[in-house]
């Protein structure tokens, strides 16, 4: 990593807080008051202590010099993690004012460094032996053939479900219990198939969600219906499309890829919660391959997903992708520079490219409900009670989702137009668009909307 | 939402086994998508349309045929036709925030009241607490407002009245075109009267149309912009639709007055003493008060003189007071409030309306040629001194009488000036508003070195900002006092977070001694020592930070715009 010597912003700080009063309590924690003693190394460490409500200051470190993410360690009782000193101490450094001088790190933060890097050290050789002692291939094809077969009789047995409904029809869909869709979603579980099984659940909510429902759950359950066929007969698939399948199943796939370098500008970052877990979406865009990739990474509950990346700057790093056609997901391999500014915006196209664009996606992922793409000149413009991005040279308009229209980025969004083009990079999708982050008129910086 | 592509296209999944499962039937791809879905509303049991296969595998064609056609619908939307685009923002010609003074908006942006976890506040400054100085900053360097935050710039004045001027100049143009897109924000249209914000057209007939037809809240901010800039026209374009206004409104517009009050607006304001409303007609007599030449002025001046005289029959010269023994129809239309509020006499009630409203110039000559001080310190016979000094005090605040203010307030350090005089610390306050910044800041300097902190909260509240240096001076040694006395630090809680807000940046430095914690003695409260090291922390915090907002904003430009 060279992370050493090049200073955070807050935003990045900001986004591993666990949760919005982590935040709030970490910024409020980011002045020089509490600190004393405060201090980082060249080698990506941090360190301070905090004078809290105690008669002893809480001993603070981070070490940000992992590849993995940074790591954190405090004598506070709080069981919120990253806590709230954490990230104060980080928003002092990276307000770089001189409160947190370089310098030599006192023992007590030195113990806990050198601590941590041997373990990691010592993970990594065991890791490499471990792989390749349980690398039984035997063992492992046999595991993979139990959970298809398992996933086959799920996928059957939702089949069974989903005609049973069309025989008896959708209207009766209305007045039938929610329970008997999480029930079926449980079976799903049950069967592996984790991806059947989130949209089976979702299923269940389409009823009650107003006018429309009836063509929206056949929608899905035509296209839950296609999901099962193609397991059915994914070995008639061509390769690609196979892949597609199975992750859309819920098979896990790993970043086979071949690793990409490039100049990555953080298009947007974005977390979505189910109540257990927050998905963090971070969209990708590579200066020189032109290549659109989307990082995920998960928290578990009070715990925010590790990777943090500052939208609007681009740093040098290895991508690799995950299988599957029209799959953008990749992994993030090695990173080469820390996030900085750079005159780097993605081409932009208008909203019936960008329409077209959605349309040529499903071609390789049927189950695709929305694809990233960048518009290049467009107005936010009222359209009744409803918004839409309008084409600055055309007489076309990309619908915003209700959802966005709901949020507070969307006012962000208008201000930052005032009625004149901007470029705005967000995903288009059967709903409408969702915008993500808009660049004003001229060289002006990214601001994130979501 | 979006279109679905009139023609039917090739589906994309062509070349796949999955097209192969979906082609089944006869002819699926002409059967339209209204009917797929009424057939699956109804249930393949009581309709098998002609299309399906009959029997056991009529659901699943039913579930091909859906599949492809929603994939199909989906591939083939297009765009909506675009509606009318908004008319562009003005263009806003400040130019932009620095970056670092950005990122510290956005900072004390996003620390929004309610949000916080409550209790007690540690060492950390309050961030909302600063906007309001962060913005007067900005307003003064002339910088304009980063559109992206313009939402929680409006967000912020809208929960915060007192923010909206500030605010919404700051915010500029744009804010008002935005404010006429959200609902929420209308209340940036109404507000700042005279802020600038949006100068009216100055085409006569512009304004008149709008006038005539514009929204009660855009009549009420072109009529206060105008009186801003030409006072008669805004009160000639008042006098046109007058008599047509409704009551409620026409409080309003005569609100609006206030702004360059002058003796040409008498004759209106003499008109509007008859009107129907009550209301009315006490703002206008209020007005008209405010000018002493005014001819209800010189009518109450009479009435007021005639009740008070100076008794040299006594020791010493002392004051009579002789209150009116009726409230008659003339006192009435000149805006005296004939009943009183319950538990007042009704004739010291109407005394203190006439002396309220007398111009203050007239009392010298009914008492002997005497100036406000010796006035003010002559003995008042049965205990009329306090209804005729609150009077007077409120009369030196409408009428914005220095000499006057400076003999009712007195001298800080008299000891009557800390206990319940007859001026009251609201009434203090009020009569210090009407000195110059220098005079008011050694005023109440000299009354926190003679009597501490605990009275001065309410007239630190009237002080400029940031405090001049003799009276930052006397708030900190004032507190330190406290701390030294034992006292708990939220006993003065109201003064710590004036000082963290109003205190000279620069005395950080000498505060810094004062962040240590104390040794306890006996006549300390317990625990006492730590937490004032914490209120001073965040106060030297508190200042550090607003010395950063400072310079990140930098300097003053030397060519100051006109405000």
């Amino acid at each position: 990593m060279t992370q050493q010597g090049v200073r955070w912003i807050a935003d990045q700080v900001l986004a591993l807080a666990p949760d919005a009063a982590s935040r709030k309590a970490g910024s409020k924690l980011g002045a020089a008051g509490p600190w004393s003693e405060a201090g980082s190394s060249d080698e990506g460490t941090v360190w301070g202590l905090c004078k809290g409500s105690g008669s002893k200051p809480y001993r603070t470190v981070v070490d940000i010099a992992d590849a993995a993410g940074p790591a954190y360690k405090c004598s506070c009782p709080s069981r919120k993690f990253p806590c709230k000193h954490a990230l104060g101490l980080l928003l002092l450094w990276a307000g770089g004012d001189g409160t947190v001088p370089r310098g030599q790190a006192p023992d007590w933060a030195q113990q806990w460094i050198e601590g941590r890097r041997q373990r990691a050290q010592q993970k990594r050789t065991a890791g490499g032996s471990a792989s390749g002692a349980s690398a039984d291939p035997q063992a492992a094809r046999r595991r993979a053939e139990q959970r298809a077969e398992r996933i086959t009789a799920g996928a059957t047995e939702l089949e069974q479900r989903l005609t049973d409904l069309l025989r008896g029809g959708l209207a009766a869909a209305e007045q039938a219990e929610y329970g008997l869709w999480e029930e079926t979603a449980a079976r799903m579980v049950d069967a592996q198939a984790p991806g059947l099984a989130a949209r089976v659940r979702e299923l269940g909510a389409i009823p009650s969600s107003g006018p429309g429902w009836p063509v929206r759950l056949l929608e899905e359950c035509a296209l839950l219906h296609l999901l099962d066929q193609g397991w059915l007969r994914r070995e008639r698939l061509p390769d690609g499309t196979a892949a597609t399948v199975r992750s859309r199943v819920g098979l896990p796939g790993s970043p086979d890829g071949p690793p990409v370098r490039d100049h990555w500008l953080v298009l947007a970052q974005y977390d979505t919660s189910d109540g257990r877990l927050t998905t963090r979406r971070i969209w990708l865009y590579g200066a020189t391959s032109q290549r659109t990739a989307l990082l995920l990474s998960y928290g578990a509950a009070g715990r925010a997903p590790e990777l943090a990346l500052p939208v609007g700057l681009t740093f040098a790093a290895e991508l690799s992708a995950y299988p599957g056609a029209g799959q953008l997901r990749a992994a993030l391999g090695e990173r080469f520079t820390a996030p900085a500014p750079a005159p780097v915006r993605p081409p932009g196209v208008s909203a019936d490219q960008a329409a077209a664009r959605y349309g040529e996606a499903l071609r390789d992922d049927p189950w695709l409900d929305s694809f990233p793409v960048t518009l290049g000149r467009v107005i936010p413009t009222p359209a009744e009670d409803a918004w839409q991005l309008a084409d600055a040279d055309g007489d076309t308009a990309l619908p915003l989702t209700p959802s966005a229209i709901a949020r507070p980025g969307l006012w962000r969004l208008v201000a930052l137009s005032g009625g004149a083009p901007v470029t705005v990079f967000g995903e288009c999708g059967h709903r409408g668009f969702t915008p993500l982050t808009a660049w004003p008129r001229g060289t002006g910086e990214a601001v994130a909307l979501c | 939402m979006l279109t679905t592509h009139p023609s039917n296209l090739d589906s994309d999944l062509e070349g796949t086994d999955m097209r192969a499962t979906a082609a089944a039937p006869d002819t699926p791809a002409a059967v339209p998508w209204e009917e797929v879905v009424t057939v699956a509303l109804l249930g393949t049991d009581r309709r098998t349309p002609p299309w399906l296969p009959p029997g056991r595998e009529a659901p699943r064609a039913l579930l091909d045929l859906a599949a492809v056609k929603t994939v199909r619908r989906r591939a083939g939307l297009r765009p909506a036709p675009a509606k009318p685009r908004p008319e562009p923002a003005a263009a806003d010609p400040r130019p932009p925030l620095p970056p670092a003074a950005a990122r510290r908006l956005a900072m004390l942006l996003s620390n929004r009241p309610g949000t916080a976890g409550g209790g007690r506040r540690g060492t950390a400054p309050d961030l909302m607490e600063l906007l309001p100085q962060w913005l007067a900053l900005a307003n003064e360097r002339g910088f304009a407002a980063p559109p992206e935050a313009l939402p929680a710039l409006l967000d912020a004045a809208r929960g915060r009245t007192d923010l909206r001027p500030a605010a919404l100049a700051f915010a500029g143009p744009r804010a008002l075109w935005l404010a006429r897109l959200n609902a929420d924000w209308r209340f940036a249209l109404r507000s700042a009267p005279g802020g600038g914000s949006e100068p009216p057209p100055d085409e006569t007939d512009r304004i008149r149309q709008l006038w005539q037809e514009g929204l009660f809240a855009e009549r009420v901010a072109l009529l206060g912009a105008l009186r801003a800039r030409r006072p008669a026209a805004a009160r000639a374009l008042l006098t046109t639709t007058w008599a047509t206004e409704r009551a409620e409104d026409r409080l309003m517009f005569l609100d609006s007055l206030r702004t360059r009050l002058g003796s040409a607006d008498e004759p209106f304001l003499e008109q509007a003493l008859s009107d129907r409303s009550r209301n009315v007609r006490a703002t206008a007599a209020e007005l008209l008060s405010a000018l002493p030449d005014s001819a209800l002025a010189g009518r109450m001046a009479e009435r007021a003189v005639a009740c008070v005289a100076v008794d040299r029959t006594r020791g010493e010269p002392t004051i009579v007071v002789e209150a009116p023994h009726q409230c008659d129809a003339g006192m009435e239309r000149d805006g005296v409030v004939p009943k009183p509020p319950a538990g007042r006499g009704e004739r010291s009630w109407w005394l203190g309306q006439l002396a309220e409203a007398a111009p203050l110039g007239s009392w010298a000559a009914r008492l002997g040629g005497r100036t406000p001080e010796e006035i003010v310190a002559l003995p008042v016979a049965d205990d009329w001194r306090g209804e005729l000094h609150a009077a007077w005090c409120r009369a030196a605040v409408r009428q914005r009488d220095t000499g006057w203010s400076r003999a009712l307030l007195g001298p800080p350090s008299a000891p009557d000036a800390g206990g319940p005089g007859a001026v009251s610390l609201a009434e203090r306050a009020k009569l210090l508003s009407t000195l110059g910044a220098e005079e008011r800041a050694d005023w109440v300097a000299g009354f926190i070195a003679a009597h501490g902190l605990s009275e001065a909260f309410q007239l630190l509240g009237v002080c400029a900002t940031p405090w001049a240096a003799p009276l930052g001076r006397a708030v900190v040694d004032a507190l330190n006092i406290a701390r030294d006395a034992g006292s708990y630090p939220w006993s003065f809680s109201g003064v710590m977070g004036l000082a963290e807000r109003c205190l000279d940046p620069v005395e950080a430095t000498r505060l810094d001694a004062l962040t240590g914690i104390p040794d306890e003695t006996e006549d300390t409260s317990p625990g006492a020592g730590s937490y004032w090291a914490e209120a001073f922390q965040r106060l030297t915090t508190t200042l550090r930070l607003r010395a950063a907002m400072q310079e990140e904003l930098g300097a003053v430009p030397p060519d100051p715009r006109p405000v």
